[in-house]
């Protein structure tokens, strides 16, 4: 059903505004028709223009470190990137420092792949769970429930940090990986139950309910009817929550234990104690970057699309 | 359907991301550094009264990084040879607040390196049932070797907590020993013949600045300025007052404070004298300190005043010698039977009585563990571990601090901004020092601020 509209969103345009078909129809085709708008409000050169300066002034500071990454020391402390133009001098030495100076940085590199993945994997399989049961099933206090993970976004996770640590340290499991992946999937889940949620809600019901006539159960419904057209929404948080997990220096910083801590906390040392190596800092930077760049890129396809998804919810 | 297709491929690639996690978890990252030479043949016989600790480990967090930290862990070879302990280190820039945090959770580390006497004391007062008492062993070494000051830095409320570690002197100009030569400049040894110097280097050479300086610290910005302070409280107050307005028996702004302060903005705040290759006055507050001496290599300044650990700032291959590039010298007294000299160091904490952590703490004070550490670091190091043989210390600035340290004539104080409250020492008193610089408020409203943030008993 949902392909049909999809494949043919001309003919679908077409049908709104003659015959009042249903209520997923007329959505989609509003969804459509904003798009179209937008493709010619952001086709005018003006705006392509706009956007084209936003695009620089925004990279440029990016493209500073990235010249600065390459720069000798002495160059790096005495005058600004910028005159790498007049006076260019390349050098590897502070990547060469970086990777095999004093700081572990191969393990602290597999240290964050190891907090990340299960980090975003985890709340996204409990959020996907509790989310359908908030939109699809009806129990008692489901309103009441929703309101309170809904709320819980408001508590800065700044407050918890320190009650939390006092419980790891009370199980016991206060050095292990697990009091990195539980922290940040209790952080997580708030937001991703709500996104998810409303992403759920933007189902047709009628396709719920088909499903249901056909003798479709929870759990079927659930991977064969939504998870498929839930991938671009799942897509969208999973790199959210990546690039806030790999990004993340402030729970890291409370909770791992020495042996497990992550590029961000060793890039946070690279200065040295008083602050002398700071040169060091730019190629830190970037070796930690590449692997957001890169996800970021591969999947900014379901980014926009999971994004776009999202505007439309009302 | 398209939508299965792209929930395929992610599944793939879930499914590739976790092989490499696997591989993650196999792959161990074990880079145990080969030991230093100067630690591998170690007499085992002055280890015997710290007993057999087999297996038992001791972790330690202090706030020095890399790469600092590697002679501080290779100094730790020979206790661990001998007894068999393992001593697990960490370091962390977020050192201060982190420890706070670890102590309110209820897992602290067995021993902490404490910069701040003020630090100490406000651990004291918020976790009197775990923080430790110095070991027997370890006070016996500090009445020994250490002068009975550094006793009094690490109490508080007659209960020995901190035993010294480290050293620095604070009380040094940097400048570069051939630039001098060249322009036949001696080194001052009163405070006015250095501003005599200065007047003379202003004279002589129109286009540069004489002095240079930065107290730009990320979040501790200000702290060199307060050094600054310190040192002209020294000579222009003298100790006594100095010991006085630390504990907080003279107002924070009693007009021997002001004093002090409008002697060091005579240079610092003179747009004539400041700031060599980097600006005016204001400069000062946004200059890193660490990159604050690089105007002397260049011949941008003449002097700059920081302590002896700077000679870590300066770029690989600086010849740091009394007639190399750069060198400093003492800042002079007001006279010249007066040396007042400003002191850091670290201090020990233990957070377990456990024997392994309490042998540790006492091979921290011992004369052995200075030498060794000494040779694991090689420049830039220096104890106040009057056992330690100085022959060790190879960098001519680290001889001149420690024979400053250990002589008797100096008068030695530790660094105020650290004794005093945390509130006032890291907090206020960093950013009236600030302020005073950029802007440029007077050093009367700057000071009464500070009095004013002083925290009530």
């Amino acid at each position: 059903m949902s392909e049909t509209s999809t494949s043919k969103p001309t003919s679908a345009l077409a049908d709104a505004d003659a015959v009042a078909g249903p209520s997923e129809m007329r959505k989609l085709s509003r969804k459509e028709q904003r798009s179209i708008d937008a493709k010619t409000r952001l086709t005018s050169p003006w705006a392509s223009g706009f956007a084209l300066v936003l695009a620089i002034l925004w990279s440029v500071p990016t493209f500073g470190l990235f010249v600065t990454s390459f720069r000798p020391e002495r160059a790096i402390k005495t005058e600004g990137w910028w005159t790498f133009f007049t006076a260019p001098e390349v050098s590897l030495e502070n990547y060469d420092a970086v990777l095999n100076g004093n700081t572990d940085f191969a393990g602290a590199f597999l240290n964050t792949v190891v907090i990340t993945i299960p980090a975003v994997v985890i709340p996204i399989t409990l959020a996907l769970l509790a989310a359908y049961a908030f939109a699809w099933m009806d129990f008692k206090g489901r309103n009441f429930l929703f309101v309170a993970v809904f709320a819980l976004q408001v508590v800065p996770i700044q407050i918890a940090l320190i009650p939390l640590l006092t419980q790891y340290v009370n199980f016991g499991i206060d050095s292990s990986l697990w009091v990195l992946w539980l922290s940040h999937s209790i952080f997580a889940l708030p937001l991703a139950i709500f996104l998810l949620h409303n992403f759920m809600m933007d189902i047709p019901r009628s396709l719920i309910e088909a499903a249901r006539v056909d003798g479709a159960g929870h759990v079927k419904i659930f991977f064969q009817v939504l998870l498929p057209l839930l991938v671009p929404a799942i897509a969208s948080f999973a790199i959210f929550q990546f690039l806030w997990v790999w990004n993340d220096l402030l729970i890291a910083l409370t909770f791992a234990s020495t042996d497990l801590q992550p590029l961000t906390l060793k890039i946070g040392n690279l200065a040295g104690s008083r602050g002398s190596e700071w040169q060091l800092l730019s190629a830190g930077a970037f070796i930690a970057m590449i692997v957001p760049l890169a996800v970021f890129l591969g999947l900014q396809r379901f980014f926009v699309r999971g994004l776009l998804a999202g505007g439309v919810k009302g | 359907m398209p939508s299965r297709k792209i929930s395929r491929r992610l599944l793939a690639m879930t499914a590739g991301m976790a092989t490499v996690t696997l591989a993650a978890c196999g792959g161990s990252s074990d880079d145990s550094d080969p030991m230093a030479d100067v630690t591998s043949n170690v007499d085992c016989a002055d280890f015997e009264e710290y007993g057999d600790l087999d297996g038992k480990s001791v972790s330690v967090y202090t706030s020095i990084i890399s790469p600092e930290d590697q002679p501080h862990i290779d100094s730790y070879a020979p206790f661990e040879t001998c007894t068999g302990a393992t001593v697990e280190y960490e370091g962390s820039r977020d050192f201060e607040a982190q420890l706070q945090v670890r102590l309110q959770a209820g897992n602290p580390p067995d021993v902490a390196y404490i910069p701040q006497p003020g630090l100490i004391a406000t651990i004291a007062d918020s976790y009197p049932d775990v923080i430790q008492e110095v070991s027997p062993a370890a006070q016996s070494n500090v009445d020994e070797f250490y002068n009975e000051a550094w006793r009094t830095y690490g109490s508080v409320d007659e209960t020995f907590y901190g035993a010294p570690l480290g050293a620095n002197a604070k009380s040094f100009v940097w400048y570069s020993p051939t630039a001098f030569s060249d322009a036949g400049y001696e080194i001052p040894t009163t405070l006015d013949e250095l501003y005599t110097l200065t007047d003379q280097m202003v004279a002589d050479n129109p286009d540069i600045k004489p002095w240079c300086a930065g107290i730009e610290s990320g979040t501790a910005t200000g702290w060199p300025a307060t050094d600054w302070l310190e040192d002209m409280m020294l000579r222009t107050a003298g100790a006594d007052v100095y010991d006085q307005w630390v504990a907080h028996e003279i107002p924070f702004d009693d007009p021997a404070v002001v004093t002090a302060l409008d002697e060091a903005g005579k240079i610092l705040k003179n747009d004539a004298y400041v700031n060599g290759g980097l600006g005016g006055v204001e400069s000062i507050a946004s200059t890193s300190f660490g990159d604050a001496g690089y105007p002397i290599q260049d011949g941008n300044c003449f002097m700059m005043r920081q302590a002896s650990f700077y000679q870590a700032q300066w770029p690989e291959g600086t010849d740091v010698s009394e007639d190399g590039e750069v060198f400093a010298f003492y800042l002079p007294g007001e006279t010249t039977e007066e040396s007042p000299l400003l002191v850091g160091g670290e201090f020990t904490v233990a957070f377990a009585d456990r024997p392994e952590v309490q042998a540790f703490q006492a091979y921290l004070t011992s004369p052995e563990w200075s030498d060794v550490k000494a040779q694991t670091t090689g420049a830039g190091w220096i104890s106040a571990n009057s056992g330690m043989d100085a022959d060790l210390l190879v960098s001519p600035i680290d001889r001149l601090s420690y024979d400053l340290l250990t002589d008797e004539a100096t008068e030695v104080r530790f660094d105020g901004s650290d004794l005093m409250p945390a509130a006032v020492g890291a907090g206020t008193l960093w950013t009236a020092m600030t302020k005073w610089i950029a802007p440029g408020d007077s050093s009367e409203s700057v000071l009464a601020e500070v009095e004013a943030s002083w925290p009530s008993e």
